[in-house]
């Protein structure tokens, strides 16, 4: 049976609405200030080694993305953390709390269908975010101009854009999950626990919980280990155990963008360093090239997650 | 077919026809026919749990039809639900509002909705708070409003939208007596103006005052339909009810006797209810007096609503056995 009509009829309408309540929020704004003084404090601290460390180093700008301090992660390893929460926080109770103001029977019945408005929603949802992210890639930007006082090359500034790119996406994984969440639990105390929970076993539990996982799975093997070697198989099990959190995709891919020295993600034979000249930088093409199968991964991790959000939305009632 | 044809070219702006609706296996509505016709106020009546908003929910397309058909201004709303949304005003049970917007920016976001251009936009928004006196607050936060308000600030999404069919699901559940009467007399106005009103309500009385015809529900059947004169006459079985308040040895036998009389209830020791085909009451004083009683009060009852329904869940137990009661 065929519906008459386009489904992103109001998506426009819907998604402006949905922007400027995020804009305006106080949430939003909660948010955006621990991320900010957060990346700050990060971004002070890489700063402050940099200066004392002034090697002869042609991507200065991407290491303040990635330099750390004693105490403090670095920009990068903050941001991981720090997006998941941010997106959690903007999703949770998108679709719940329209049930619990009883205002989505009343959207429903203008002339729309429900794609547009959970469609605007989350379309909003990532707009917030990536202009939040901008922001704060113009601030490490602007920062490195001020204190470092060496002018980005062009491929600093394409690697730093792909940074942004894959950090909204990631963004979108957590978006999408917390949106779904919100579609399945009528409580948004519950959505928002649920996904705290999620986010936390995935960003503290799960990188330790991985190799335990893969020795199970592959033994160590006593001849590597009395060589003081890993066993491949379970270094490989563990990589690929640990692909399955999106902090780890995002890690990955961040390491190929930002450090340009990065030849791969995964373990490495001898055979395959032949002839490459250590240290050596990758041109930026060939870095995207190892950091693509990861970028893949978070995009179809937004989208699986969204239309599994969709397919649920569609088949709920819409009575309270 | 051919039946649904007809009745849909004598000018029925809503049909159903055997309109059923399953949830896991329990028939929530159970096929149902009803004709609304354009211009009149048509009340679903029942009590909770009746199917009636899971009824007005199939009308627009908002929750899937298990079996059967309904049509609404020509169209079918599982097909072409923006058509009928487009048409169609629904007021949901206890209506909501986004809190931290204003009135006003409350309205304008649905009329985007509705696709209503910017021009018109603000004017149609003016005149719909206006109507529903609601002009002074249009820039307060929603927040801020009580039930009442809210209610009418739904009327006026329904006005903004200048819908042929007004759905309004409990429109006055909650409500004070006062915010009743204004809310009936805005229901009224829409009426005058020729849009077609569709009013659920387990509040009887209410809709004994603005409905034209009135279909009842009961366990997800209509057990009931037509205008409440006509529904007196089948259910009471007759024109006049008595009340006679008086006391006196065998009042009931005596008033029983009066010719006319078919039924004489007795309410309480002095309380008496009978129901006639004319005006007994000149007899029943007669009577009273006869039998030394004294009579301290006699009325004559329009057939009410609340008498209707309380008589007809009293005869037709439900089906299913459960202690439920009407409203």
């Amino acid at each position: 049976m065929r519906r008459e009509g386009s489904p992103f009829q109001g998506l426009g309408t819907v998604a402006v609405k949905e922007l400027s309540d995020n804009l305006s929020s106080a949430r939003v704004f909660v948010l955006e200030l621990l991320i900010v003084l957060t990346a700050l404090a990060a971004l002070y601290g890489a700063i402050d080694n940099l200066r004392q460390n002034t090697a002869q180093d042609p991507f200065l700008l991407l290491r303040l993305f990635t330099v750390d301090r004693a105490p403090l992660p670095s920009f990068v390893a903050i941001l991981g953390f720090l997006i998941p929460l941010m997106a959690i926080g903007l999703g949770f109770d998108s679709v719940n709390s329209e049930h619990n103001r009883r205002t989505l029977s009343r959207i429903l019945a203008q002339p729309i269908y429900r794609d547009a408005l959970l469609m605007g929603k989350f379309v909003a949802g990532l707009a917030t975010l990536a202009i939040s992210l901008a922001a704060l890639w113009l601030m490490v930007i602007g920062l490195g101009l001020i204190f470092l006082g060496v002018p980005p090359g062009s491929e600093e500034i394409a690697r730093s854009i792909a940074f942004l790119v894959i950090a909204i996406f990631y963004a979108g994984v957590w978006l999408s999950l917390a949106m779904l969440l919100s579609i399945v639990f009528r409580s948004p105390a519950t959505a928002a626990l649920v996904a705290l929970g999620v986010w936390l076993f995935l960003t503290v539990l799960w990188p330790m919980l991985a190799p335990a996982l893969a020795q199970v799975i592959a033994p160590l093997d006593p001849r590597y280990a009395a060589l003081g070697l890993q066993t491949p198989e379970t270094a490989v099990w563990a990589q690929t155990l640990g692909r399955l959190s999106p902090n780890n995709l995002f890690g990955e891919a961040m390491l190929a963008v930002l450090s340009p020295t990065t030849r791969s993600l995964g373990p490495v034979f001898l055979e395959q360093l032949r002839g490459a000249v250590m240290g050596a930088p990758l041109p930026f093409g060939e870095s995207l090239m190892i950091a693509w199968p990861q970028t893949v991964a978070l995009i179809a991790g937004t989208i699986v997650l969204f239309v599994a959000g969709y397919i649920v939305f569609q088949r709920q009632e819409v009575r309270a | 077919m051919s039946d649904t044809e007809a009745s849909t070219a004598n000018d029925a702006v809503i049909t159903a026809r055997d309109l059923t609706k399953h949830y896991g296996g329990i028939s929530v509505v159970d096929a149902v026919n009803f004709d609304i016709l354009k211009g009149e106020v048509f009340g679903l009546l029942g009590p909770n749990g009746a199917g009636k908003t899971t009824t007005i929910l199939m009308m627009l397309g908002l929750t899937d039809i298990s079996s059967g058909k309904i049509s609404v201004l020509g169209h079918d709303p599982a097909r072409a639900p923006l058509q009928v949304k487009r048409r169609v005003g629904y007021l949901p049970d206890s209506v909501g509002f986004y809190e931290h917007l204003t009135a006003a920016e409350n309205l304008s976001y649905t009329a985007k909705l509705m696709g209503i251009p910017f021009a018109e936009r603000a004017r149609r928004i003016v005149a719909a708070l206006a109507r529903v006196r609601l002009l002074d607050v249009a820039d307060k936060r929603v927040a801020t409003f009580s039930r009442g308000m809210r209610q009418r600030l739904g009327l006026a999404e329904i006005i903004v939208k200048q819908a042929e069919i007004a759905v309004l699901d409990e429109p006055t559940s909650g409500l004070d007596p006062q915010a009743t009467h204004e809310f009936l007399g805005l229901i009224r106005e829409l009426k005058a103006e020729g849009v077609t009103v569709l009013l659920s309500s387990h509040l009887l009385d209410q809709v004994q005052r603005v409905c034209s015809r009135v279909a009842l529900f009961q366990a997800g059947r209509i057990v009931l339909m037509g205008p409440v004169a006509d529904l007196a006459r089948q259910v009471l079985g007759a024109g006049f009810v008595v009340e006679v308040e008086a006391d006196g040895p065998g009042l009931a036998r005596r008033l029983a006797t009066i010719p006319g009389v078919t039924d004489v209830e007795t309410l309480a020791a002095d309380r008496f209810r009978m129901t006639a085909d004319r005006d007994v009451r000149p007899d029943a004083a007669r009577s009273v007096v006869a039998a030394n009683g004294s009579l301290r009060r006699l009325s004559v009852d329009e057939p009410s609503l609340e008498a209707i329904y309380a008589r007809y869940f009293q005869t037709h137990k439900e089906p299913s056995g459960g202690a439920r009661h009407a409203a």
